[in-house]
């Protein structure tokens, strides 16, 4: 009988419990996340005037309580068919694709080596490479202004090595960019490869030795693909910030590094035209969400072959 | 150290097929195998067996290459591959968590080593289908590792270390993960499957049961050192030494002194049981030596009345019963405190069994006890 008040008092217990956990955090997300977001596509929708907020409602009450509904689409041809926009769109993928390959190829040999440390040393390089989350990210993007500039040490060393005759160019180019992007977003690579390979059964890698197999073929046969999904979870972390990411090239990158945060930025503040800063943002969205969604595919294709 | 070696390699032509030569490993001031020589002939299944650290896993994974010896040497055929390294031994393991890619389908897996050799992929499918129908497994070519059952990950894990059809195949506790039903055919097909292929096998195992069914000879381990190397036979009728005897089966030890030896003959007091046991061989061991007498339960009898023997007879109350089915286990209690494990077969269905309080004598030949240094 006991047994039985226990057992039906446990269901409850992780029922409600399973589902606190489960709702409270999307509970969250539907406030804070999808609140906004139906703000911002309905400003997308919508026509620019002189007021504050500077948007047309798109829901108005006529005359003769007739509820009007304006749908204006025609921010979105406008950026469709704008050169600058699209060369801002394909510019920010390039940029984010590439720092996101520059992180993986520096973070996996990290992830791999503090992952294979031996157990105090793993806890130290692990503090080390979160201990950049302790300063503001502004400051550390700051702190590379003062290192890259005509003046820095980057240069200063450059020449006392004899490599330049004079300072060069550092700031303000395509370099600083990807500087800056795979400094800030290495860590988002490191952390999940660390903890993929980490999980991996050194056995297999004995396995494969047993087998014939030297290691270095042994890592692209065994730790490679057992380790995918930390190097897709590691590349969707630094990718889709990347895209989006103003600060960055707003501080180090020239006047002409196109991103589509900054042309965001400047629509949203220097042209104050919400709704063609609106449909940019909700454009980046989905083309972000078309990404997550294929490599999603990828991930559910690969596990369950036919 | 390669210098050593090639100092010490053997001229003879008769070397066993498989040497380890005073081999010793360290981790750093922990000794994990100490000296221990051993041979192991052609087309032989051999078993190490012991207790956990004992030594016996380093042993194995030196033979596959994963650790390299501290001191001594390992040949394979005649070759020296103390330092070989475990890609280029003609040598497979087979792991005790089966370790298959879990990536990979069950195919794929066994051709790996295959592969690995520049096998072409027809042919190694050829090779990877008779080796899979070899361990009943046609038609599992295209599934993955999670999707299979314990038993047949094992038997996959077997196929892909037999593929290559070693010189030495190395099993890690083959059986230790299947259920006990599987266990015993798994035993038997694993000894068929190595007659079929005459691949010699090196077996570590903490089973004794495994280790007496699977091996034709086997080595007794005990921090870091082989104790006893013999037929399974050898080792539970005529262990060497206290631990060996305590080690494999269930044993009663009495601890005694020797007060006659003569070479048909010789008596030993132990104060235990209460009486001189008379054992029917001589031990030629010094006077007065301290010694153990193990005595396996069931080679001890129960009687309600006095057996005819006068030697080697003791009464007492019985205080456990434990019915096995095939045998009973009994507790003796005897009339100094002694407890006696006796194990009975239980041939007769309408046998009278012994029951918890009852009086009984007890008794063993001349033969039967085992005498091995305290």
């Amino acid at each position: 009988m006991w047994n039985a008040i226990q057992a039906i008092r446990r269901r409850l217990t992780t029922q409600v419990g399973r589902k606190a956990v489960i709702g409270i955090p999307y509970g969250w997300l539907l406030i804070f996340f999808l609140v906004p977001f139906l703000i911002v596509l309905k400003i997308s929708f919508s026509n620019v005037v002189l007021a504050m907020p500077p948007v047309e409602p798109i829901l108005t009450w006529g005359r003769d309580q007739v509820l009007q509904i304006r749908v204006n689409l025609s921010n979105y041809t406008f950026v469709f068919g704008d050169r600058l926009y699209v060369a801002a769109f394909v510019n920010s993928l390039r940029v984010a694709a590439v720092s996101t390959l520059l992180a993986l190829l520096i973070g996996y040999p990290m992830a791999y080596g503090i992952a294979r440390a031996q157990g105090a040393w793993r806890n130290i390089l692990f503090l080390l490479v979160s201990l950049p989350f302790f300063t503001s990210f502004l400051l550390r993007v700051y702190a590379w202004i003062g290192l890259l500039g005509r003046g820095g040490p980057v240069n200063a060393i450059l020449m006392h090595l004899g490599l330049i005759q004079e300072p060069i160019q550092l700031l303000q180019t395509d370099f600083a960019v990807y500087l800056g992007m795979v400094y800030s977003y290495l860590p988002f690579m490191v952390l999940p490869l660390y903890s993929a390979i980490e999980k991996l059964d050194l056995t297999l890698l004995e396995a494969a030795a047993d087998l014939g197999c030297r290691p270095s073929k042994a890592f692209f046969a065994v730790t490679l693909p057992l380790t995918r999904e930390g190097i897709l979870a590691g590349c969707l972390l630094v990718f889709i910030p990347a895209v989006g990411e103003y600060v960055i090239p707003a501080l180090l990158g020239g006047p002409d590094t196109l991103m589509i945060g900054r042309v965001v930025w400047d629509e949203f503040f220097a042209n104050r035209d919400w709704p063609v800063a609106s449909a940019l943002a909700i454009v980046l969205l989905l083309i972000l969400s078309v990404f997550v969604l294929l490599l999603q595919k990828v991930q559910a294709g690969e596990e369950e072959p036919s | 150290m390669t210098q050593q070696m090639t100092e010490t390699k053997p001229s003879h032509s008769e070397m066993p097929y498989v040497r380890i030569d005073h081999v010793t490993k360290r981790f750093g001031s922990f000794e994990a195998v100490n000296q221990v020589s051993l041979d192991i002939e052609k087309g032989e299944i051999f078993c190490l067996l012991g207790g956990s650290g004992c030594g016996k896993t380093t042993l194995l994974r030196m033979l596959a290459g994963f650790e390299e010896p501290t001191e001594g040497a390992i040949y394979i055929d005649g070759v020296d591959v103390t330092s070989v390294p475990p890609y280029e031994r003609p040598v497979n393991m087979m792991f005790q968590s089966y370790a298959l890619f879990p990536h990979m389908t069950v195919a794929q897996n066994v051709a790996f080593g295959l592969r690995q050799d520049g096998v072409s992929k027809s042919d190694a499918l050829l090779k990877v289908r008779e080796m899979l129908a070899m361990v009943q497994l046609e038609g599992y070519e295209s599934r993955k590792p999670h999707q299979l059952s314990g038993g047949q990950r094992q038997r996959v894990a077997l196929a892909r270390a037999l593929v290559k059809r070693p010189k030495l195949l190395l099993l890690d506790e083959p059986l230790g993960a299947l259920d006990k039903k599987l266990r015993e055919r798994t035993q038997f097909e694993l000894v068929n499957l190595q007659e079929k292929l005459g691949v010699t096998f090196v077996i570590v195992t903490h089973d004794q049961e495994e280790a007496m069914t699977l091996a034709s000879r086997l080595g007794v381990m005990q921090s870091g050192k082989i104790l006893q190397v013999g037929s399974p036979t050898d080792i539970y009728e005529f262990p060497n030494s206290r631990y060996v005897a305590d080690f494999i089966g269930s044993v009663n030890l009495f601890d005694g002194q020797l007060t006659v030896d003569e070479p048909d003959h010789c008596l030993i007091h132990c104060e235990a049981l209460g009486l001189e046991v008379h054992i029917d061989h001589g031990v030629s061991s010094a006077p007065d030596a301290l010694v153990t007498v193990a005595l396996r339960p069931e080679k001890i009898r129960l009687s309600r009345e006095q057996p005819a023997q006068v030697e080697n007879c003791v009464q007492g109350w019985v205080t456990g019963v434990a019915y096995l089915g095939d045998s009973t286990r009994f507790l003796i209690q005897l009339d100094n405190g002694t407890q006696v494990q006796v194990t009975r077969p239980n041939i007769d269905r309408h046998d009278e069994h012994l029951a918890a309080d009852e009086r009984v004598w007890a008794f063993w030949e001349g033969n039967s006890p085992v005498v091995v240094a305290r």
